[in-house]
């Protein structure tokens, strides 16, 4: 659906060229709900903005459904435009115009008759529930109502694509999730695919299928949410995990690990990551009576990520004559990661 | 009685004078005012030429003091309107200098304008006639009807300048009766009738941007 090749973004200043975007390869499937995560000044934002050329880059290519948007003419690029939608932090709604006459504004420059336009809008308002607003100005909305205008104005002209900028970074917590909430039925129930930008993990953890991790100016880690969640590479994306769920280890506990006394030579401390329908299983029990092997269990945690429960534990296994080593070789032969935190010298991993 | 018949000839110079040079003003300063802000840096039309030559062009006809410009302008008043001298005479100058004053309060107004709004109409696929017809014009319509408003007072100040050279209207009774006869009762009710003609167009200015601005 969209694929980014090589993206460069060079702002040229007295100082000297600012890289702000460097090399940068995604690949977006139809009807996913893509994030980007990173810090503010990343890039992120200069990235969505290529998408729909807002931003020209200064190398690289971009394509939406086959179509090369950086050779584009200035009138195919007004076309194509039409069909890929935007939303924005801080909403950009026409202060002049009510809800209906901004909800209106992509179909009249589109060239759309008045009596389309009116039923359009009339089907837009509904799906984003303001049929009653629809006389107000954007003064007299709340916030989430203003970004449930944005997002039926994105929408007015069809669009295949949706460019979230920031889209609920201005909204409070509660707000956020019923936004992430309609932006997820949009996608389902109209098949179209998103891309949205963020410096808010649980955004991602809310709604997103696949996700980039973009930290100064290039991407960093790209994969399933799953898979970022459970095995994140980078410290950048432990970090932002780390803000949103506890699957990754607390400082405090830590700190504990490393002080630890190991009991004997075999004895180890393991993190255990399992996703899915693994996190029904009786694992630590069937450690115990099967290696007769004694756990510890120093921190659990079970997070579910949209529908798919996702947990951690951490445990310190005690035992001799290598029961420690079968019952790690038993792990893993079950599919679930294991990493060894702390161990005897031969043993240890990492 | 004797009074009121000597103002009322006067005001209706000074409001036609006025009112003329403010249609003028409007219908080229607010053009110029959009085409300023649309060719600078940045925006949705860069042309850093064309802005730097109108935009010359706008100081050096604002940084002429109006009294001057009267003079400088004789030549040009006599080709257009056959003389140098009068009331329809006066429109001329009057005009040449509100269009940019108009043009620069134009450009100002356009700029408080929210560059999100922008951005999200070209991410909509507006062309820069559309930006500028369906969102800088609406969107900033508050701040330009003040900015014609303060346009329209001034010109009142002007038309008495250019009453007092000779062009008829309020400043010229204030000048002929005022200064020259040395009749302080008409200068002050000159003064009076001006007060009154700026306090009116101020209220009809406000509340218009007032209903302009009411649901925003």
């Amino acid at each position: 659906m969209i694929y980014i090749e090589e993206l460069t973004k060079i702002y040229p200043s007295k100082y000297g060229d600012v890289k702000a975007l460097d090399g940068i390869n995604i690949h977006v499937k139809k009807n996913d709900i893509f994030g980007v995560i990173g810090l503010s000044g990343a890039g992120k934002s200069t990235l969505l903005k290529c998408i729909n050329m807002l931003e020209t880059p200064t190398s690289g290519s971009i394509t939406i459904d086959g179509i090369e948007m950086t050779t584009l003419t200035p009138g195919e690029l007004k076309e194509t435009r039409k069909k890929i939608g935007m939303i924005f932090q801080h909403f950009n709604l026409l202060s002049s115009r009510s809800v209906r006459g901004n909800i209106a504004f992509p179909l009249e420059i589109d060239g759309v008759d008045k009596k389309r336009i009116d039923k359009r809008v009339d089907e837009l308002l509904s799906l984003v529930g303001l049929t009653d607003k629809a006389q107000s100005f954007p003064s007299q909305l709340s916030g989430g109502q203003k970004q449930r205008v944005g997002i039926a104005r994105a929408l007015a002209n069809n669009p295949k694509v949706l460019l979230c900028d920031e889209a609920t970074s201005a909204l409070d917590p509660q707000t956020t999730l019923s936004i992430l909430d309609l932006l997820r039925d949009i996608n389902k129930k109209l098949g179209i695919t998103i891309v949205l930008i963020t410096h808010d993990m649980n955004v991602i953890k809310q709604i997103c299928q696949n996700v980039a991790v973009i930290d100064n100016s290039k991407v960093v880690e790209q994969g399933s949410i799953l898979e970022i969640f459970s095995n994140p590479k980078t410290k950048t994306a432990r970090d932002f995990i780390k803000s949103v769920s506890f699957s990754e280890i607390p400082d405090e506990l830590q700190k504990k690990i490393d002080k630890l006394e190991l009991d004997s030579s075999e004895g180890i401390v393991i993190k255990i990551g399992f996703v899915g329908k693994i996190t029904a299983k009786p694992i630590i029990s069937t450690l115990v009576k099967k290696f007769d092997v004694d756990a510890n269990i120093l921190y659990g945690n079970i997070d579910y990520i949209q529908d798919t429960p996702f947990g951690t534990l951490i445990i310190e296994l005690k035992g001799n004559n290598g029961r420690t080593g079968k019952a790690l070789e038993y792990l893993e032969e079950l599919g679930v990661s294991v990493d060894v935190i702390r161990g005897s010298e031969h043993m240890e991993h990492h | 009685m004797q009074i009121a018949n000597l103002l009322i000839e006067p005001t209706v110079e000074t409001l036609y004078m006025v009112f003329t040079a403010t249609i003028f003003a409007t219908v080229f300063g607010i053009p110029l005012g959009i085409l300023l802000m649309v060719t600078d840096k940045g925006q949705i039309l860069q042309n850093l030429p064309i802005n730097r030559i109108f935009g010359t062009i706008v100081n050096v006809l604002r940084s002429i003091p109006f009294i001057i410009l009267l003079f400088l302008l004789i030549p040009f008043t006599r080709l257009l309107v056959g003389k140098a001298i009068g009331t329809t005479a006066s429109i001329v100058p009057l005009s040449i200098a509100a269009v940019p004053f108009m043009a620069r309060l134009t450009e100002t107004a356009l700029r408080e304008v929210d560059k999100g709004i922008i951005e999200a109409a070209q991410s909509m696929g507006a062309s820069p006639i559309q930006i500028i017809k369906k969102v800088l014009i609406p969107e900033s319509l508050p701040s330009i009807v003040s900015g014609i408003t303060i346009t329209i007072i001034n010109l009142v100040g002007y038309s008495a300048m250019a009453g007092a050279m000779g062009g008829g209207g309020l400043g010229d009774l204030a000048v002929r009766y005022g200064y020259q006869r040395f009749k302080l009762d008409i200068m002050l009710y000159t003064v009076i009738v001006l007060v009154v003609i700026v306090q009116l167009i101020q209220a009809v200015g406000d509340f218009i941007v007032k209903q302009i601005s009411k649901n925003r």
